[in-house]
């Protein structure tokens, strides 16, 4: 055997060595019980924020973090199925920046599936972006799981309609946090009633994952790390057996249980944003932070962002953060708990404190 | 710039005079003291026997290549201006690596040896070049240590140094003295130490004080090559992709990170791979540590005596201290608006230095030469010819 071009064995026994010294950002966890033909993963990339300066200047940061994301994506071995994109590729809905962040996607070499965020909705309530990636809400399937793409960042008709002199002024509103002129998240009833008739046709038993940008529970109102109506969309996941539900729109890394629905937020390529309660003083419901992470250099410009590479195994996934400048880090589901926890510092033994200053 | 608290600062010192032993050389200004491994202490003994190794050229399979060969004291413990080391000559060609050999000055500092860290120690450091096909060539240690436990003078040594005689005598404790001998070649003392440390005014130029703003200001240089209020190792042991090399081989990479990623090499086969082929070479850090931030990023050396070391970079591609700033000052490329590579550090961007800033930082870092190694010929503005 060519010693340069080894078996996915000898990669999988390489992997298991190298997820023990915590290096390597994909490596493949294999559970004992797991039915290894249902066994797949995808990558996740999310909240580009393109943003366009004038003409064809781009804020340069933000470019250089989906370039490289998708590049990494690229080398992945054992290749994703599929890539999604978590939403947010525009930065005020432009069809110059999403035009400039499609081109940068075109050069991922797997399947695409788009997320719709605020940030691509707001100015054209997502006409164009449906031309580059078709409807805003859909459903597919894959080696037994039932993928489910919400448009979570719907608002009251009123706000969207009726408030703003122009378009430009309703995307500038939704973009700011704390602002008391914007307006909470929502799946609505339209999409909910379509949502239903979905699951209706799906056996209970077989796992869901849902793709939303905004969380689908309610942790922090300010910065609508919220969905107004998520106690009626966790109603319609309810009736399944595993359901893991993945979003954007954070900027960081969460991970949280309601019942039988797991929770894991993403990384952002462009920023990252604080944890809520050590920055904000409005009421908050966040998850636990457990594992805080350093504050980000500001010289190192990829410090504090990522993206993710997905293993889905036995209907639940396991969140694998490629994270610059900081220690890579896993949450997975613990069968064990019943929910996800981090792989390495969930134990309080094991965690790292955080660096407070440069 | 970090800061550290009084309190600190009094107990490094303490630390510093408990740890220092009678025979360590002076601290030079403008560095900390030397960190020594507590199972390897220095003496004047150990320090002698790690010289008398480091010259011996039987320790090659031509017998005509020593650790001096690429690390001369003569031209600051470097090759200079080789752009990268040759080691044992095949057939009357000598073999040539991939990357440009860093100095011995100040090593004793780093966190990780080699380009790529891939070593953790100067002790472990030390044991690769002498089994490296391209640099000493010998299969594997045992012709040294035939050597060691048969030479009369190393094996008096060794028994006076570790008490150890005969078969006794290993790899560790040659590679314990070599490294004991590299912890004394520290060199500070810089006009810009006697400036910034001492606080004489008249130490740098004009020009050189321009410099040092730009460093710390608009360069950003001071970023990774550090300068602290008590000391400047002028490295943060980190690893950078500034678009050296790798800019070259963008086509290559998935080929290339492929083979790392689907099967983790040992430690000796990375030194092989990528000593013995440039594309590979290029992968950088990521050859070791499998991470995508490692891609085409290498340690950044400290910046001291810099100007008398050329050529530059891990792959000595740059000739000038000039081009090495250009470099930067374009973003991380070296013809102005060539793309620059898909994994680019965070920081690296173009710096809209003008000529006059570009040479002032240049002048700045001329002024980084120690006393002992300041009548060297400068590598700032023009190249060094063999």
């Amino acid at each position: 055997m060519n010693p340069m071009v080894p078996s996915r064995r000898d990669f999988l026994k390489g992997a298991a060595a190298a997820a023990a010294a915590g290096v390597v950002p994909m490596s493949v966890v294999k559970l004992a019980f797991a039915d290894a033909a249902q066994d797949f993963t995808f990558a996740y990339i999310s909240d580009a924020h393109i943003q366009q300066i004038s003409g064809a200047k781009f804020v340069h940061n933000w470019d250089r973090g989906l370039i490289r994301a998708v590049a990494e994506t690229n080398l992945l071995n054992p290749k994703p199925d599929f890539v999604m994109f978590g939403g947010d590729l525009g930065q005020l809905g432009r069809k110059a920046e999403l035009d400039h962040g499609a081109e940068m996607l075109s050069k991922l070499r797997y399947p695409l599936h788009c997320v719709m965020g605020e940030h691509d909705y707001y100015l054209d309530l997502g006409e164009y972006w449906s031309k580059l990636f078709g409807p805003h809400h859909y459903t597919f399937d894959h080696k037994g799981v039932h993928f489910v793409v919400l448009n979570s960042i719907l608002t009251y008709d009123d706000w969207t309609y009726n408030r703003w002199p122009s378009a430009e002024q309703r995307m500038l509103e939704m973009a700011g946090l704390d602002n008391p002129n914007g307006s909470p998240f929502m799946v609505g009833e339209k999409q909910r009633a379509w949502l239903q008739a979905d699951l209706d046709k799906v056996d209970k038993a077989t796992p869901v994952v849902v793709f939303s940008h905004s969380p689908l529970q309610k942790l922090y109102k300010g910065w609508n790390f919220w969905t107004e109506d998520a106690e009626e969309v966790q109603a319609l996941l309810k009736p399944f057996e595993k359901v893991n539900v993945i979003y954007g729109h954070v900027h960081q890394i969460q991970y949280n249980q309601i019942g039988k629905i797991a929770f894991n937020a993403v990384m952002a390529t462009a920023w990252p944003w604080p944890y809520p309660q050590s920055y904000a003083q409005a009421q908050n419901a966040m998850p636990v932070l457990t594992v805080p992470m350093n504050r980000a250099n500001p010289f190192f410009e990829r410090d504090a962002t990522g993206w993710q590479f997905v293993d889905v195994h036995t209907g639940r996934v396991a969140m694998k953060y490629n994270l610059y400048n900081n220690t890579n880090r896993t949450v997975a589901w613990n069968p064990g708990t019943g929910k996800p926890e981090d792989s390495v510092f969930q134990d309080p033994a094991k965690r790292i404190p955080p660096q407070v200053h440069y | 710039m970090k800061q550290i608290s009084f309190g600190l600062i009094v107990a490094l010192g303490l630390a510093a005079t408990a740890a220092r032993a009678a025979d360590a050389p002076a601290q030079p200004l403008g560095l900390p003291p030397v960190p020594i491994p507590a199972d390897n202490p220095q003496s004047p003994e150990k320090i002698a026997l790690g010289d008398k190794l480091f010259h011996d050229k039987r320790f090659s399979s031509t017998k005509q290549v020593a650790c001096d060969t690429c690390h001369e004291k003569a031209k600051a413990f470097t090759d200079s201006p080789l752009h990268v080391s040759e080691g044992i000559a095949v057939r009357g060609k000598k073999l040539t690596g991939t990357r440009n050999a860093p100095t011995v000055v100040n090593a004793a500092y780093f966190d990780a040896m080699f380009w790529d860290g891939r070593s953790p120690s100067l002790e472990d450091q030390s044991q690769h070049p002498f089994v490296n096909p391209v640099e000493m060539g010998l299969k594997d240690h045992q012709p040294i240590l035939k050597i060691v436990r048969s030479d009369p003078e190393y094996v008096r040594a060794f028994d006076k140094v570790f008490g150890k005689k005969g078969a006794q005598v290993s790899m560790k404790e040659v590679e314990q003295a070599i490294a004991a001998f590299e912890r004394t070649q520290v060199a500070g003392d810089s006009p810009f130490d006697r400036y910034f440390y001492a606080g004489d005014p008249k130490a740098l130029t004009e020009a050189q004080k321009r410099g040092f703003d730009l460093f710390v200001n608009k360069g950003r240089c001071v970023s990774c090559h550090v300068i602290e209020q008590t000391q400047a190792l002028f490295t943060d042991n980190r690893f950078h992709n500034i678009g050296v090399g790798i800019n070259d081989i963008q086509k290559d990479v998935p080929e290339l990170a492929g083979a790392f990623l689907q099967a983790k090499a040992t430690l000796a086969e990375v030194d092989r791979r990528v000593l013995g082929d440039k594309r590979t070479s290029e992968l950088g850090r990521f050859a070791i540590s499998r991470e995508f931030e490692g891609l085409g990023a290498f340690k950044t050396p400290t910046l001291r005596n810099v100007a008398v070391t050329p050529p530059y970079m891990h792959d000595g591609s740059k000739k000038t201290l000039k081009d090495v700033v250009v470099h930067y000052n374009n973003g991380g490329v070296t013809k102005e608006g060539d793309p620059v590579n898909d994994f680019l550090s965070g920081g690296i961007r173009p710096l809209n230095l003008t000529d006059q800033e570009v040479d002032d930082l240049v002048s700045f870092m001329e002024a980084l030469t120690s006393p002992q190694y300041a009548s060297l010929p400068s590598g700032a503005r023009t190249e060094v010819k063999p």
